[in-house]
């Protein structure tokens, strides 16, 4: 079916299930319990996972298959956004033109980019796009003023132009939308202690991702997959067996450019604004490491990669000491005091040291990341039942 | 008829003349040996042929086409695959593929944007890869991947890739470099299998005697960049010359 094998359907239908069963999967927890604190089903968050999702699994169709490692991919993300908020600024706040011109601008942008930094591979190539990354954030943030609001950023404002759209009356604020449907709106679901919230513009967001995603298995099982696969295994020999490799790796990374430019198109369809930080140097090591954490060149890992990262940034960040005394208020006062001063380095701001220690440890022990780490246990799962079965 | 056709050909580098005054002629359907001693200038020789360096001067005819200024994948495009020293195979991908890959090259070109099809539909594709498997004895490892190979079996893969693709010519560097007797005589006899079912012309670098009078209807002897003598084995065998500069000192034959 969709012109995918069985096992490449499998893997389709559980990232749709996941996509439309978040809602209830990231609030386990009932409202008014303890555990509370770590759902993160609310709308914000979850558009998050799937639209970082997004511009983790392009990055896979350039780092995974092709193995050559951008570190300035954020700046097309960036390049996205502004390119989003000009549309909803200059012809309306309908999502749709702001997501194909993110798109669009995105791709000429990476087009540009990757020519001249793909004249390098290896360590040199990385450095490159580093090099342009950080000189589009510093475009953006000061040089650029006019066109990105340099330092406060841009946001469409109640006397833009916009063409299409009806004049809004003053002081109301312009609302993004999917031809009058609006991204905020949300429906709550409350069942028992639970409660679950359904969101329109997280569920526009997720059938991107889905899209992405179907796009993206299409991609790594047909032709051109495998010459990126050959790419990243022997270059040499794919000259001499009259393939140039340069077409190759630029389209692939054009391709990651413009699921870059999508994701930050949503980011904008979904909050509208836009600011220089989002191209800042750590956003670009950010999908590195999401890519990385879930599986280099797997198909699922940039999901769930960029799900983990994006867990954490939210959800450690927000537990304080405060919360921390009421965990471990079982213990003795001395023994409580000692356990959070051990942990509290770990939350609230300092969420990336517990990314580090987390990255470090899939890094060493699962070099396949968190796929490796699946795979592993459902093998160590069916062997014991194989054990158990002989045992009968 | 020549099949490739070197004139004057001369390669520098910086101070070092590595190859002078080079004239050589490659006849369509022959199999032809170049051999010499360590340094003589046989690879820089073959990556002149195959575009990996510039010849400083000279010229370079394949088929009616001049090969100078043209890109690797270029030089494959027109008709010529080539075997390295040490075999080049696509370690990470699994046999079957490293075959379809050529298959690829030989039918789309140097590149093709071709990211929606599905790998599995290329049919006719897989036929070929599969034939030219089953021909070289290689079926059975199909879904191997191509880096747990042993060294005899990922050079017999990669003479497997370069016919996938039908080329005019093939080219050889030392095939047998650092192989065990059995393995050079199973080379030897792929080689001269391919040379008899094929229509192909061979161009084959080799340092060892026994696998170069096996198989060459032709044999120029390069010694210090320039070649020595060039003619058929029986000829080479005797010629004093040859047997000075080369066979006398280290190999009897
Ligand atoms: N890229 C290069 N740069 C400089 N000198 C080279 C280069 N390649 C080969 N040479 C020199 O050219 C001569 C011929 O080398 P080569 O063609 O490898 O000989 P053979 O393959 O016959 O053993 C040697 O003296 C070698 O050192
Ligand atoms: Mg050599």
């Amino acid at each position: 079916m969709f012109k995918l094998n069985k096992k490449d359907l499998r893997t389709l239908i559980i990232v749709i299930l996941l996509a439309l069963f978040a809602p209830f999967l990231l609030n386990p927890f009932p409202t008014d319990s303890a555990l509370a604190q770590f759902n993160a089903g609310y709308p914000d968050l979850m558009q998050r996972f799937v639209i970082f999702g997004i511009f983790a699994v392009g990055f896979n169709i350039l780092f995974g298959l092709t193995g050559y490692l951008s570190f300035g991919h954020a700046a097309f993300l960036g390049a996205g956004s502004y390119a989003a908020i000009w549309m909803m600024k200059l012809l309306t706040m309908n999502i749709i033109p702001a997501i194909i011109i993110s798109v669009i601008v995105a791709g000429i942008f990476s087009l540009f980019v990757g020519w001249i930094s793909l004249r390098r591979s290896g360590i040199y190539f990385s450095i490159l796009t580093l090099a342009f990354s950080m000189m589009s954030y510093q475009l953006a943030y000061s040089v650029l003023t006019p066109i990105t609001g340099g330092e406060t950023g841009l946001q469409p404002k109640v006397n833009d132009p916009r063409l299409l759209d009806g004049a809004l009356a003053e002081g109301a604020i312009p609302k993004a939308n999917l031809f009058g449907l609006d991204m905020s709106q949300s429906y709550d679901m409350s069942l028992g202690a639970w409660s679950f919230t359904f969101n329109s513009g997280y569920y526009i967001a997720a059938a991107f991702l889905i899209l992405s995603f179907y796009l993206s298995i299409r991609i790594f099982r047909s032709p051109f997959g495998m010459m990126l696969r050959a790419v990243k295994s022997n270059q040499q020999r794919m000259t001499y067996t009259g393939l140039d490799p340069k077409p190759y790796t630029l389209a692939a990374f054009v391709i990651s450019g413009m699921y870059a430019g999508l994701a930050g198109g949503l980011l904008v369809a979904m909050d509208t604004q836009a600011g220089a930080e989002r191209m800042f140097w750590t956003a670009s090591g950010e999908v590195v490491l999401m890519t990385i954490l879930g599986g280099v060149g797997t198909l699922i890992g940039p999901v769930l990669g960029s799900g983990a990262i994006k867990y954490m940034e939210n959800i450690i960040s927000k537990i304080n000491s405060d919360i921390l005394h009421t965990w471990f208020a079982f213990l003795p006062d001395g023994l409580e005091n000692v356990i959070v001063a051990i942990i509290y380095p770990f939350i609230g701001k300092g969420w990336h040291l517990t990314l580090g220690l987390l990255f470090m440890i899939v890094v060493i022990a699962l070099p396949g990341g968190l796929v490796e780490g699946a795979q592993r246990l459902s093998r160590l799962f069916k062997k014991g039942k194989n054990k158990s079965n002989e045992n009968e | 008829m020549e099949l490739l056709e070197i004139k004057d050909l001369g390669k520098r580098f910086g101070g070092l003349q590595a190859l002078s005054e080079i004239n050589l002629s490659v006849m369509k359907n022959t199999v032809h040996a170049i051999i010499g001693p360590n340094g003589a200038g046989k690879s820089t020789l073959l990556n002149c042929i195959v575009g990996k360096l510039m010849p400083s001067s000279g010229s370079v005819m394949f088929d009616g086409y001049s090969l100078l200024g043209r890109s690797a994948h270029e030089i494959n495009q027109l008709g010529i695959s080539r075997v390295f020293q040490t075999p080049e195979v696509f370690g990470d991908l699994n046999v079957l593929e490293n075959m379809l890959i050529p298959c690829l090259a030989k039918r789309d070109g140097a590149f093709r944007l071709h990211a929606l099809k599905s790998i599995d539909d290329e049919k006719q594709l897989r036929e070929k890869a599969e034939d030219v498997l089953e021909d070289m004895g290689l079926i059975d490892k199909r879904h191997m991947k191509a880096a747990s190979m042993s060294r005899g079996d990922k050079r017999r893969l990669e003479i497997a890739m370069c016919l996938a693709q039908d080329p005019k010519l093939l080219l050889l560097d030392e095939p047998t470099a650092g192989m065990a007797r059995a393995d050079t005589n199973n080379t030897i006899d792929l080689l001269k299998r391919i040379k008899q079912e094929r229509d192909i012309t061979i161009a084959i670098i080799e340092h060892d005697m026994h696998v170069v009078f096996s198989l060459a209807d032709h044999i120029t002897v390069l010694a210090q960049g320039t070649p020595l003598v060039s003619d058929t084995p029986d000829n080479i065998k005797g010629h004093p010359k040859v047997k000075e500069a080369y066979l006398g000192e280290t190999q009897q034959v």
